[in-house]
């Protein structure tokens, strides 16, 4: 009876009533300058263990697009220059560790242009031999070619695909020995065995009959490697490589690394030689090419910025604990008294 | 159909019998042109659902917009990636707004075919009977028969009851909340044959006026085959949704059908007010606007210099299928679009969802506050306007009611002032002091035969017959015999309070003891008057009567005290009919008075009389009620002599009533000769068949018959204060607001409520204005103006709290509201603490409202609980309606409903200030998070040559919005508290932040940080500030390094989320176990959503393709480092907020210290 007269009464529990037991997070000074300083000691501790890495990691980098008269592959900066080869030569002093990554850089190259990143067909790519006859439209207008056969592999990335070719050397008493590269493993490992597959047909070549090689490419896609079945066609790892595209206009891809034989332990100082197969424009646009060589640590590359930072941020956090304290000591104290 | 348009425009319509045509085709029939009685209040058509709808919701401005954004993404040349997905946001967001309208609809059109068919009795020829029809069928011109607790139709002119004396009782709570009886009488003189009612012979065309939606006002007439016109109002209309009730059955001519009925007219549904933080919202989100077009601006401009500084075609450039490049002008004109279409969700789509969704989740908490229900009524707190939450938390002048707002509106009967001697009356005092003369009682009643009529026996009878209040008997009342889901359908607006305007007997009763008749004079009393305590009589032949259960339905509560008054002395009220009255004398004698007529009660005149013709002397006596000031200037002198002395002392009396803060209402009776009355009756007649001016006419034959009357004596009434209402007006004062008293009560009662509340203080400078002459009410308000103006700039008063309240009269007002004083009485009333207007009448009351809500430009709130309050109510920014005594009007007019007056307390300073605080709150927060977001995609551009790239997969960006960062605002903005309750309540100035920077105080709020407009430039810096960092910090991490575009991306929307959900997590000042669910799930839920998105990918989403990215990236430790320190660098500001100037802590903590030493 009593229940029924007051229907309309209200549940008294903690949530309709607002009174939720909540915690206040009350920053007082035995917190915050406690807690600023631990925060600051650590970033401290992660910065000193990023900088020493950083600085610990060797990096060479050659510039061989031959803008200057000087360089050497100046001559084949001409545009009408066709297999043109030139000759880097490099010293280094101290024994470059292994492994060593080969690195070929390009600067002022968006491959993170808006329409350039659509030109491209995943499925084509993953070996779907529909879009073989008929490639996806975003890779207008390298779609198809004049007498209306589709490229294959289609669109403005694969088109544009890197092909200067490196082959290094250490001089040893005049003589060039060859440095193995390793060219295996050096594009991501779901590209490589899932994302990117070759379509199931052998010979690889009749799968491409009716299509044709992108316009810039010199040979098919099933003749990147002959050798080597599994690098070739879409599985090619340079092909792999260059298909990630970089997220900023400056950016190195890998190439190549130096792990095998005598190299195995690093580049050991010397003098080396590396030969380019110069074919890559990049001069028109004012673009540069470059090689890189470094070795890596758990950090990646070589990178003092975010050391720096973390040293910065932690020294901060230090100093205004410190100005906390002084500011605490100054105003909390006197009124205690 | 022109004919019939013009038949319904027409200022009167003529309305005849359907019987007659009864079976001829629609063109015969009389009545064709006006609508029938069937209902539909859908908005929509089934087929038409869609395209209503859609036209309806792109009435908001927001919809177009993002819809306009959406076919954008459809124009080739933006080159958007999946057009489709851009129409998601949007459609769902119209979806469930179609949704919820289609399922509102459904309900209205359910409850509409329920209506339509519900049963009712029609008048068939054919039959010659009642027959049994439904509502739909019910037709103008139709006679329909309502049987007792049945709900009527149809609006009726009501022509035959089953009662008698043809009074039928009507229950108008479906329509206005009034849970008393009404009494309406069949028309008058239409020679309906008695007692069974003949249909056919129904023969007048009844006149009517157009259809309107005054419940309390319609006039017609019936003109007879005779040319005689015999005229009726309201009292003779049922109202369709009434119940009948107390009368067996009930037949009436149906006038208005469907919706053209009172009270479908009167269904307007729901109020919209747009408030305060919404129009500045608008601001807010033009400002965004601009900041969009400025940004694409800037992208496009960058688009063309960058193409423009390209010496060749680049091989990353990719020129159209037939080998073209658009010039660098065209391109970066087309970039602007694809700007628009990138940056888009810097104007958040979702934030008028959320905000509805918040104020949804506020009134929710409000009403469900277990401090604002009323245990008495059982009723909650009401939120009718849905959308002015927030502003509760930002009112600056309060203007309330006295009567029943501030008091209880529960009259006790105090003292009575009878021939000049004054009389206590002590409620529920044991040994009843009652005020009886026995002497003149004895000697005269019963020799009824003597010429000279006892002047206290005329008091009391005045008392218990000059009223409009119905009895009934308490075991009979109100018994519904099935109330079923009718009533429920009917009660449209409100949820009905449990309330029954019966007063209970107890409160003014007498007792059993009662105590021999002896005089006694009592020397010490309370003002000096001269009092003599009497006693009620001892009735040893008190018969066994019913009295006992009798119960009074009155309209005001004061008739009701009276009446019960009168009871305790004797008289009691038996019955009233029509045209009787039946009272019971302390002898046991039952006494039928013919109820002659009526004069009821009106604001003009401000008194009701009743005509009556006496049982016993056969004279036509006249009682007449009403305030002191309505009834002093019309006596008369017949106790010639004496008459002066007692008018002085009984004013005297009256005043001290009015100190006493009693209501006092004054008693006269005047003999009517016969030769007068009959004159008087033609011009009466002829008043009430008017159809032009009818209640001038009717009020000037009343006036005209109220003059010479005799005084007989005055009552005071007490009405209560409410509960805790000094605290509650002390604790708004506190918090900033002006409280301003609107009351229709003389100055001196009001001075006295004033002074018992609070509103005024002892020390007060009290300026009283009442003049009768524009030029005194201007020079004195100059003066008082420049007087005030002086104490206020004097320096020496700059540390004195003495404060000033004015006191003004109605007239007064009428003058200081005139459009050349205005400025001056606003200027003046600026500067007084309290202002308190007496007998004002409710067009004053909203005209006060809306001065200063004009003049000043704040925010008002107004509170009252009466009909009169309902201008007043509508036109402040928030209207506050108190269920109380006076019936459900002021809140049927209101935007939320409390019941009591000290539930205003929590409203405003706590839920109001939550409310407020949380939806500013969330709102600027929703901001910063767009741009913090859109902005980082902003910073992209200059690396990728303002080509519109985004580097964060498309379907992360739109769940991003949708689903990892949408709950936490929103759980923001219900549950937030910033401050707690009970320091809220403790100390009331924290209120001030709501409100405008207008006084000092709010020079220090600003700092706190809250203000709006710095709070969101404030934010818009951050946002700018965060999204600098959250870029700018992975862009040098991973600089020269061999990262693709969308590796980039995914520790940048993964720092996003941390810095933004952390930026909420400094905002949030109280964690509950909700807090840290919503917060922590949003983190899982990216985490899940991420790692099993970009898991199942393979080829998906060209040309993103975020398969395995997350993965990898999680796998790397730099992810991680990157991750800890962007957030913190973003953060610092915001660390830094909170110590050590902590804005909040630190004044906090200094009112806290105060509010815990006092």
């Amino acid at each position: 009876m009593v229940k029924e007269e007051l229907a309309n009464r209200p549940d008294n529990t903690a949530f309709t009533q607002q009174r939720l037991p909540a915690w206040q997070p009350m920053l007082s000074a035995g917190i915050v300058i406690p807690g600023f300083v631990i925060i600051g000691l650590a970033f401290i501790g992660i910065g000193v263990a990023l900088f020493v890495t950083s600085q610990s990691i060797q990096l060479l980098e050659l510039d061989y697009t031959g803008v200057e008269q000087t360089s050497p592959c100046f001559k084949c900066s001409d545009p009408n220059a066709k297999n043109c080869m030139c000759e880097l030569t490099f010293s280094t002093d101290t024994l470059f560790k292994g492994p060593v990554f080969f690195y070929y850089g390009l600067s002022n190259y968006f491959q993170n242009y808006r329409s350039y990143g659509v030109s491209k067909d995943d499925d084509q790519l993953s070996g779907n031999l529909d879009n073989f006859k008929s490639p996806s439209d975003t890779c207008a207008p390298y779609e198809y070619d004049r007498n209306n056969k589709p490229f294959v592999p289609c669109g403005a990335v694969a088109n544009s695909l890197f092909n200067d070719t490196f082959k290094l050397y250490q001089i040893v008493n005049g003589a060039k020995k060859v440095v193995p590269l390793d060219g295996k493993g050096i594009s991501w490992w779901t590209d490589y065995n899932i994302k990117y597959r070759n379509p199931a047909v052998t010979p690889l070549k009749n799968a491409f009959n009716g299509t044709v090689k992108p316009l810039y490419w010199s040979k098919p896609a099933y003749e990147l490697d002959p050798s080597d079945p599994a690098n070739n066609g879409f599985i090619n790892q340079d092909f792999l490589v260059w298909m990630r595209r970089a997220a900023l206009p400056d950016f190195r891809k890998l190439y190549r690394r130096i792990t095998d034989g005598d190299y195995a332990e690093g580049l050991p100082a010397g003098n080396y030689s590396l030969q380019i197969a110069y074919n890559y424009p990049v001069l028109s646009f004012e673009g540069r090419k470059k090689v890189v060589f470094s070795n890596v640590s758990w950090m990646g590359g070589k990178n003092e910025f975010l050391g720096i930072a973390y040293l910065v941020i932690g020294s901060l956090c230090v100093v205004m604990s410190v100005v906390m304290l002084i500011v605490y000591a100054k105003f909390k104290f006197p009124e205690e008294e | 159909l022109k004919i019939s348009q013009r038949a319904r425009e027409k200022d009167l319509r003529n309305l005849a019998s359907n019987l007659p045509y009864e079976g001829l085709e629609k063109g015969k029939q009389p009545n064709r042109y006006f609508p029938g009685n069937a209902i539909k209040t859908t908005k929509y058509t089934l087929l038409l659902f869609i395209p209503m709808n859609l036209f309806e919701q792109f009435h908001r401005l927001a919809n177009i917009y993002f819809v306009g954004l959406a076919i954008l993404n459809f124009v080739p040349v933006v080159n958007a990636f999946q057009p489709e997905v851009a129409l998601i946001p949007i459609c769902v967001i119209l979806c469930l707004t179609a949704l919820k309208d289609a399922w509102e609809d459904f309900r209205r059109y359910q409850s509409d075919r329920k209506l339509n068919n519900t049963p009712c009795l029609i008048y068939s020829r054919k039959e010659k009977q009642f027959v049994e029809r439904r509502w739909k069928d019910v037709r103008v011109g139709d006679f329909v028969r309502v049987v007792c607790n049945e709900i009527v139709p149809a609006d009726l002119l009501l022509l035959h009851t089953s009662d008698p004396s043809g009074v039928c009782h009507i229950e108008t709570s479906n329509l206005d909340g009034e849970t008393n009886l009404k009494l309406r009488r069949t028309m008058s003189g239409l020679c309906i044959s008695h007692p069974v009612f003949e249909p056919e012979s129904f023969n007048s065309v009844v006149v009517c006026e157009k259809p309107n939606n005054n419940l309390n006002h319609f006039k017609c007439y019936a003109e007879k085959p005779d040319k005689e016109k015999v005229g009726a109002g309201i009292e003779s209309l049922l109202l369709r949704g009434c119940t009948v009730r107390n009368t067996d059955h009930a037949v009436g001519f149906v006038v208005y059908a469907g919706h053209e009925t009172k009270s479908m007219l009167n269904n307007n549904g729901p109020r919209y007010k747009r408030s305060k933080l919404e129009r500045k919202l608008n601001i807010n989100v033009f400002f965004c606007v601009i900041l969009l077009f400025t940004m694409c601006l800037i992208g496009a401009l960058g688009h063309f210099l960058w193409l423009q500084a390209l010496p060749v075609v680049p091989p990353f450039l990719v020129p159209d299928s037939n080998g073209h490049l658009d010039s660098p002008s065209l391109s970066g004109f087309y970039m602007f679009f694809t700007m628009i279409i990138l940056l888009q969700v810097l104007i958040p789509i979702s934030l008028y969802v959320s905000i509805e969704l918040v104020k949804i989740g506020q009134i929710f908490f409000i009403t469900n506050d277990i401090d604002l229900y009323d245990e008495d009524t059982d009723s909650r707190v009401q939120c009718k306007a849905l959308n002015i939450t927030e502003d509760l938390g930002q009112i600056e002048y309060i203007f309330s009611d006295k009567t029943g707002t501030l008091t209880e509106n529960k009259m006790v009967f105090r003292r009575c002032s009878i021939m000049g001697t004054e009389y206590p009356h002590k409620e529920n005092g044991k040994p009843l002091s009652s005020c009886y003369s026995t002497f003149h009682w004895v000697s005269h009643s019963c020799s009824s035969s003597s010429q000279k009529i006892d002047p206290y026996l005329d008091f009391f009878l005045a008392l218990a017959i000059c009223n409009t209040v119905v009895v009934s008997m308490a075991t009979a009342q109100r018994q519904r015999v099935s109330p079923g889901s009718l009533h429920r359908i009917f009660t449209f607006w409100q949820r009905k309070p449990k309330r029954n305007r019966t007063i209970s007997e107890d409160s003014v009763t007498e007792g059993d003891d009662f105590n021999p008749p002896v005089k006694t004079e009592e020397p010490g009393d309370i003002n000096g008057l001269q009092t003599c305590s009497l006693y009620a009589p001892s009735q040893c032949n008190m018969p066994a009567t019913t009295s006992d259960n009798l119960s009074y339905e009155a309209e005001s509560p004061d008739e009701a005290a009276l009446v019960y008054a009168a009871k305790a002395y004797g008289f009691t009220l038996l019955a009233r009919t029509h045209d009787s009255v039946t009272v019971r004398l302390p002898s046991g004698e039952d006494l039928v008075f013919e109820v002659l007529d009526t004069l009821t009660f009106d604001p003009i005149r401000k008194r009701m009389s009743i005509l009556v013709r006496h049982p016993i002397t056969k004279k036509f006596v006249l009682y007449t009620k009403g305030a002191d000031y309505a009834i002093m200037e019309l006596l008369g002198t017949p106790y010639a002599g004496i008459q002066k002395n007692i008018a002085a002392d009984t004013q005297h009396h009256l005043d001290c009533y009015a100190k006493e803060g009693l209501r006092t209402l004054c008693f006269t009776k005047k003999i009517v000769s016969d030769k007068m009355y009959e004159s008087w009756l033609v011009n009466r007649r002829r008043a009430l068949a008017a159809i032009d001016n009818r209640e001038e006419l009717v009020m000037d034959t009343a006036v005209q018959l109220e003059t010479n009357l005799s005084l007989l004596g005055a009552t005071g009434i007490e009405d209560r204060l409410q509960e805790s209402v000094p605290d509650t007006i002390v604790a708004l004062r506190e918090a900033g607001i002006q409280v301003w008293v609107l009351t229709g009560d003389k100055p001196e009662t009001a001075v006295n409520i004033g002074y018992a509340c609070r509103l005024l203080e002892d020390e007060d400078l009290v300026i009283n204005m009442s003049t009768v002459f524009q030029l005194t009410c201007t020079s004195i308000l100059d003066c008082t103006l420049e007087e005030v103006r002086r104490y206020s700039e004097d320096p020496r008063n700059v540390d004195t709290t003495q404060d000033i309240s004015l006191v003004i009269d109605g007239r007064t007002l009428t003058m200081a509201l005139s459009s050349d004083l205005q400025d001056r009485f606003v200027d003046l009333a600026k500067r007084c603490r309290s202002v308190l207007c007496c007998r004002v009448t409710p067009l004053q009351k909203s005209r006060v409202v809306k001065v200063v809500r004009e003049k000043l430009k704040v925010m008002t709130l107004a509170v009252g609980d009466g009909a009169n309050d309902v201008n007043m109510i509508q036109a402040a920014d928030i209207g506050i309606g108190i269920s109380g005594q006076e019936g459900m009007q002021a809140v049927m007019a209101s935007d939320f409903a409390i019941s009591r007056f000290r539930h205003l307390k929590k409203l405003l300073l706590v839920h109001g200030h939550w409310c407020y605080t949380r939806l500013a709150n969330m709102i600027i927060y929703f901001f910063y998070k767009n741009v913090a977001y859109v902005n980082l995609l902003f910073w992209y551009q200059f690396f990728c040559g303002f080509s519109g790239t985004a580097m964060i997969d498309y379907w992360l960006m739109i769940f991003f919005n949708l689903f990892f960062t949408s709950v936490p605002p929103i759980m923001f903005g219900i549950m937030d508290n910033d401050v707690s309750a009970e320091m809220l309540l403790g100390v009331p100035e924290l209120y001030r932040m709501g409100q405008g920077c207008n006084s000092i105080s709010c020079y220090i709020f600003t700092h706190l940080g809250l203000f709006w407009f710095s709070t969101f430039w404030v934010s818009m810096l951050d946002a700018f500030y965060q999204s600098l960092v959250c870029f700018f910090i992975p862009y040098l991490a991973y600089q020269d390094s061999d990262i693709d575009v969308f590796t980039f991306g995914t520790p940048l929307n993964t720092i996003s989320l941390f810095t933004i959900l952390l930026h909420l997590s400094i905002e949030i000042k109280a964690w509950t176990v909700i807090h840290w669910v919503i917060i922590l799930g949003s983190v899982v839920l990216y985490f899940i959503v991420t790692l099993a998105y970009s898991g199942l990918c393979i080829t998906c989403n060209p040309p993103s393709n975020p398969y395995w990215i997350l993965q990898s990236q999680m796998a790397d430790p730099m992810f991680y480092l990157i991750c800890i320190l962007t957030t913190v660098v973003a953060l610092l500001p915001r660390y830094h907020k909170c110590y050590p100037p902590c804005p909040f802590n630190v004044p906090l903590s200094v009112l806290q210290s105060s509010f815990f030493m006092n």
